[in-house]
């Protein structure tokens, strides 16, 4: 009975959370009748599928817009903002999980709801100064000007989460490899980073995400130059542009979000912690 | 050339004294065992001899150098963890090569070095292992080998048995035994919370209580010989049963409770007040005479009952040989044999002990 009502909702729930991208899938391959008289669904049963939508946004004879060059834009951006965010937040993290910091009474846990607390600000208050910060610096529509804010706002959440992740493996590993001739840099890439290896992916994969879908500070710090993938969609759906063509779009700038989701979670599932402490 | 602790105290702003003017020379080739409570100080003993805990004042030095100015990734000092302590991402060989290559010795002969040290604490069975494949006993073994092949001139125990199971306990430190015993030039403390552990090993006990060494000797004079009621208490398993006594008149009284005559070893005393100590082990069950009390606990530990009795004079803990059918709430009999009395000062100082030949 208990396994029969889990499975009905789990089914139920899947199909909630997957019907509008099982929508967009299908409807990224229908032709104009398909789509324009009234719903369909079931394809080769409803409707003939064509590739008239993903003709549309690739380079090539038939292309309206050539989404490739924002792709290539998100990747950069999202690659530079999460390296940065990893290397410097786990150090940080790492510096506030084995020592102490403060000043009078401020000490480690405040340094840290400093860090996260970045994140409480909505990012509209932060897009003028931002905006005006970069001007100055010459960085506006930079790759670079770009991947600094969003490493602003992702290095938090490293930090944040890492602090957590050292903080559960032993300190005794660190003062093993201390009284084992490590000063505290190598004992910390010698033995504690190949240990970070899930945190570190967990971590990852945030920036990955929220780096790739950042909308907003793309927007307004960028124009023509450094067009990222959401941009570019967001603009294509400004001009009049068929629904198949949109559905391509979107199922297109969420592919490789997928396809690093499926990779990670083999991954994460092997785990590889433990007989550190018993 | 050893190991020399000169005044050294540790004060920490939260806990207040944790090390109070520890003097000590540990030379080397011997085996040094810390014994006390739980936080009678022995890890923070350690772990400023290794560096981990920085010293608020007084001085060590190893060989004539002075520690406190060196790193602890220079100190050349090896730890065993009471938990055990491995890197879970390397082999049982990696683990052990670990050290040796960061001394900078040779990929080839820190091999050959590893292969022996694991042989010596017989695990050659499982070197491509990672740390997670064994079970805790071998674990400990790792880290064990770990230590000793890099061959430091100082090398520190922390309870490395203590999560380990009664059997394997016992099996480990007869082969610790035999491994110290072969360290020749190097400084062993090991660190224990168990007086059988202490006296098997047999080294030299230095017996800590609150941050400061009350007591060093062999483990035969600190076993006989208690300075003082608190060494007797962390020195003797199962506890020894301290009473009020008082001299008087010929007899020798337990607090409100039951006398006899003041035995041989304490008849040059005074009369007045005093503390008297009993191990649980030299109590006698008798059916008439001595004290009566009521049972409050029954602990049966191996092939030994230990009874808790409540008695007008105190509480007294008596060590039945076999497995008895006693039961709490009983009333019971027992006899403190005059010979076996300790007699302490009430400030705890050790007036007398019994004859060592007594028992």
């Amino acid at each position: 009975m208990y396994k029969l009502l889990k499975a009905t909702f789990i089914t139920v729930w899947s199909v909630f959370v997957l019907f509008p991208i099982m929508w967009a899938i299908t409807t990224s391959f229908k032709p104009e009748a398909a789509v324009v008289n009234g719903a369909t669904f079931i394809p080769w049963l409803e409707f003939q599928p064509v590739l008239t939508g993903w003709k549309a946004i690739l380079p090539g004879p038939e292309s309206l817009t050539n989404l490739l060059t924002p792709t290539l834009n998100s990747f950069i951006v999202t690659a530079g903002s999460t390296a940065i965010s990893l290397i410097f937040g786990s150090l940080a993290a790492y510096g506030l999980s084995r020592f102490t910091y403060g000043w009078k009474r401020y000490s480690n846990a405040d340094i840290i709801f400093f860090f996260v607390s970045q994140r409480i600000m909505p990012p509209v208050v932060l897009a003028i100064p931002f905006f005006l910060v970069l001007k100055q610096l010459r960085l506006l529509d930079t790759h670079l000007g770009l991947i600094l804010v969003l490493t602003s706002g992702l290095m938090p959440v490293v930090v944040w989460l890492m602090v957590d992740f050292f903080n559960a493996l032993p300190r005794e590993i660190d003062e093993m490899a201390m009284l084992e001739g490590c000063n505290p840099i190598q004992a910390f890439f010698r033995t504690i980073l190949p240990l970070s290896k899930p945190g570190l992916t967990v971590a990852g994969m945030f920036c990955v995400i929220f780096g790739w879908n950042d909308i907003f500070f793309a927007l307004t710090l960028t124009a023509t130059k450094v067009l990222t993938l959401p941009v570019a969609v967001i603009a294509l759906n400004g001009t009049v542009t068929p629904y198949w063509i949109l559905a391509a779009s979107t199922v297109f700038s969420i592919l490789p979000l997928v396809g690093l989701a499926f990779l990670i979670e083999r991954f994460l599932s092997k785990g590889s912690l433990g007989g550190a402490v018993r | 050339m050893s190991l020399i602790l000169k005044n050294v105290s540790v004060i920490s702003e939260t806990e207040g004294t944790i090390l109070d003017d520890i003097s000590f020379e540990f030379k080397p080739g011997r085996i040094y065992i810390l014994i006390g409570r739980t936080t009678s100080g022995k890890t923070s003993l350690m772990r400023a001899i290794a560096g981990l805990l920085p010293i608020t004042s007084g001085e060590i030095t190893m060989n004539g150098e002075n520690l406190d100015t060196k790193p602890i990734w220079e100190r050349d000092v090896a730890m065993v963890y009471q938990q055990f302590i491995n890197y879970p991402n390397r082999s049982v060989l990696q683990n052990v090569e670990f050290p040796l290559l960061r001394k900078g010795i040779k990929k080839a002969e820190a091999r050959e070095l590893a292969l022996a040290s694991i042989s010596k604490v017989g695990l050659s069975e499982y070197v491509d292992r990672k740390p997670s494949q064994l079970s805790g006993g071998q674990q400990q073994r790792v880290a064990l080998a770990r230590s000793l092949a890099r061959k430091s001139h100082v090398m520190l125990l922390d309870e490395p048995l203590m999560n380990l199971d009664y059997k394997l306990r016992e099996q480990l430190r007869e082969e610790f035994k035999d491994i110290f015993n072969a360290q020749k030039d190097a400084v062993t403390i090991y660190a224990t919370t168990e007086p059988p552990e202490a006296l098997i090993l047999g080294a030299e006990i230095l017996v800590l209580h609150e941050g400061r060494i009350i007591q060093f000797g062999s483990p035969a004079d600190v076993y006989e010989k208690p300075k003082s009621t608190t060494a007797a208490r962390v020195i003797s398993d199962p506890p020894m049963s301290i009473l009020p006594a008082s001299l008087a008149n010929g007899e020798i009284r337990f607090g409100d409770g039951y006398s006899q005559p003041i035995p041989k070893h304490m008849s040059s005393f005074k009369e007045g007040h005093y503390q008297a100590g009993i191990r649980a082990s030299d109590i006698e069950i008798s059916q008439s005479t001595g004290e009566s009390g009521v049972i409050t606990l029954v602990e049966v530990s191996g092939s030994e009952t230990l009874v808790y009795v409540d008695t007008p004079a105190g509480e007294i803990v008596v060590q039945m040989e076999g497995i008895h059918d006693v039961k709490v709430g009983e009333k019971i009999s027992i006899e403190l044999p005059g010979k076996r009395l300790f007699l302490f000062e009430t400030s705890g100082a050790l007036c007398v002990s019994p004859d060592s030949g007594g028992k």
